[in-house]
């Protein structure tokens, strides 16, 4: 075969089959035919370590010197482990740690990489030449025989003539998956219904308003005008699903001046004397919607830059968010203490394809 | 030129501890000097009627054009009733107050009185109408639960202010200062009386021994080093995105460039 002879190296000997081939065109090839004439290769330009002994030998020395180098680089990284060892709570100590491991380690594989590379580029041979691609089709004979192994192989097997077991392996290799999709669906909620899950929160009549993380309840008179309390529903801190419930039921206590509300009429008696409870759930996609500027009233997502006007029912005035933080309606029980009135009246959060 | 500009690599580490050292003296002292002054200024007997009618005097020839003779407040300047003295000792001490000029809001400036006039004024508005105190010397120490105050701060400040106190923007120019190189003092003034656009954080929200946990969270960022290297202004993915794109993408086309070019 005549692409075996093809010697990447000698570019003269191959210039003959390299022309050959390249006038030899495939289905694929755009431009059957080119006139351009093959330009050949340009000059060989020698290098100065070519021509100059003293030059090879100073890049020799550059070499093993880099080599070196990444040798003590990582013999610096060993005594730096053992010189700066990570002691319990002193921050200096890690950062003084990781900073000169992490400084050795990088010189050990630099030093490699440059010396390599230098190496290559300065002392190797770099004498021009081409590797000829080989057709990628077989012989005639070679893919006659092919075929041949393969019936041979199924007359051996009786894969074609034994129907059933055939049949009963492609079956098994089928069925192997099916117990990981189970597996994958039973991370998500089984028993019940996701959109159930979606729609409601903790939050039920007489449920009490308690500080986030401690869970203190709080009272109508413990918030003073431009306060914001970080709420959390009563009973959270005892729930194992901790985190996915404070995740809906998160919410955002302020006070205004009651003058300042606008109430419209299907939510009177949502507030308390000015105090109105909002989700801080953004309903973008969900981040915690807390920036709460105490003079304009205005509430901000800090991750889309959504802002809420707390006065008109947290109306959604710039950003991407489209619906208005959901209300939490809220009384004053009769110790004094601020309670749900009942869950939010409609899913927190972002919008999901049930979402009515 | 690959030979000089390893030499320049190999002197990092050296000046990297150099760097480590001259910000541990600075912080370090720094952090001395500060704790020496919260002492002094709180000499002044807020109560005695000379220092009081000094406040007077201050307030009227200062304050009261925006303010108002009583403090009622004018259409240039909010009502300073019931404001106390902890707001009086954070706007003034902190430079806000007088105000240079109408603007989203007052900025940080050289601060223009002394510390016994400012005292003095903090007197004159405590004294016509009760309000939240100047805290006490004792929660303001910054020896209390660095991890309870770091959970607090997470909770209620860290949206505004940033989780390392690097400060951030809101809406029109308005913007949440930073925290590092605030005294104790005025921290625990702006969470108890919610100066501009900042909400009040009263002590049935955040008890005195809460702010306290805070600073001392606070302080313990602000005179700690980062375990995880260089801050980079503490600003999170934008800061350090920048920083990656712009010299880890700089030296990967620099050693492309490079390692393509053909030997001289």
């Amino acid at each position: 075969m005549a692409h075996d002879e093809v010697s990447g190296i000698d570019s003269a000997a191959s210039d003959s089959s390299a022309v050959e081939t390249s006038h030899r065109t495939s289905a694929g090839t755009a431009v059957i035919g080119s006139d351009v004439e093959n330009p050949g290769e340009p000059p060989h330009r020698a290098r100065v370590t070519d021509l100059d002994p003293a030059k090879a030998k100073h890049a020799d020395r550059t070499v093993y010197t880099l080599f070196y180098l990444s040798i003590a680089g990582s013999i610096f990284a060993l005594a730096a482990y053992m010189a700066f060892p990570i002691e319990d709570g002193d921050p200096v100590a890690l950062r003084l740690n990781t900073l000169f491991i992490g400084l050795g380690s990088a010189l050990a594989l630099f030093g490699i990489g440059l010396a390599a590379v230098h190496w290559g580029k300065a002392l190797m041979v770099d004498k021009e030449g081409i590797d000829v691609r080989h057709p990628v089709r077989g012989t005639d004979e070679t893919r006659a025989r092919a075929v041949e192994i393969f019936d041979q192989a199924d007359k051996e097997s009786g894969f074609g003539r034994r129907t059933l077991i055939r049949n009963s392996l492609i079956g098994a290799i089928i069925a192997f998956p099916l117990p990981g999709l189970v597996l994958f669906r039973g991370l998500g909620p089984q028993d019940q219904d996701p959109v159930e899950l979606l729609s409601h929160t903790m939050w039920k009549k007489g449920s009490r308003l308690t500080l986030d993380p401690s869970g203190i309840p709080v009272r109508a008179s413990d918030i003073t005008i431009g306060s914001v309390f970080h709420i959390i529903p009563e009973g959270l801190n005892e729930r194992e699903d901790l985190l996915e419930q404070k995740a809906k039921a998160a919410v955002l206590l302020m006070r205004l001046d009651p003058a300042d509300l606008n109430i419209s009429p299907e939510r009177e008696g949502w507030s308390y004397d000015g105090i109105v409870a909002y989700s801080k759930i953004c309903t973008h996609v969900g981040c915690p919607v807390a920036l709460y500027e105490q003079q304009t009233h205005h509430l901000l997502c800090p991750c889309h830059q959504s802002t809420f006007d707390v006065v008109n029912e947290a109306k959604v005035i710039f950003g991407p968010a489209k619906r208005p933080l959901p209300q939490l309606p809220i009384e004053v029980d009769s110790e004094g203490y601020l309670v749900a009135q009942s869950d939010f009246h409609e899913p927190v959060g972002p919008s999901f394809w049930e979402r009515s | 030129m690959a030979r000089r500009s390893r030499k320049a690599n190999r002197r990092h580490p050296l000046a990297t501890v150099l760097l480590i050292a001259i910000g541990l003296v600075v912080t370090g002292g720094g952090y001395a000097a500060f704790s020496s002054t919260t002492a002094a200024t709180a000499e002044t007997d807020m109560s005695s009627q000379q220092v009081i009618d000094e406040g007077e005097k201050l307030f009227a020839s200062n304050c009261a054009t925006c303010h108002g003779m009583s403090l009622q407040g004018t259409d240039d300047g909010p009502s300073l009733i019931g404001v106390g003295a902890a707001s009086v000792n954070f706007q003034v001490g902190t430079g806000r107050m007088p105000l240079a000029m109408q603007g989203p809001q007052a900025m940080q400036k050289p601060v223009q009185f002394t510390d016994e006039q400012t005292a003095a004024m903090a007197a004159y508005v405590a004294s016509i109408s009760p309000g939240p105190a100047i805290p006490d010397a004792s929660l303001l120490q910054a020896d209390g639960d660095a991890a309870n105050g770091g959970e607090l701060f997470r909770i209620n400040c860290a949206m505004c202010h940033n989780v390392a106190g690097a400060g951030g923007a809101l809406t029109e120019g308005k913007y949440a200062p930073e925290l590092t190189g605030v005294l104790a003092t005025h921290i625990y003034e702006a969470m108890l009386t919610g100066p501009q656009n900042m909400p009040v954080f009263n002590d049935d929200n955040l008890t005195p021994e809460d702010k306290r946990d805070i600073i001392t969270y606070l302080k313990y960022v602000e005179n700690n080093p980062s375990p995880g290297g260089f801050e980079l202004g503490n600003l999170g993915p934008v800061a350090e995105g920048l920083f990656a794109w712009i010299f880890g993408l700089g030296a990967i086309i620099g050693l492309m460039v490079w390692l393509t070019a053909k030997s001289n």
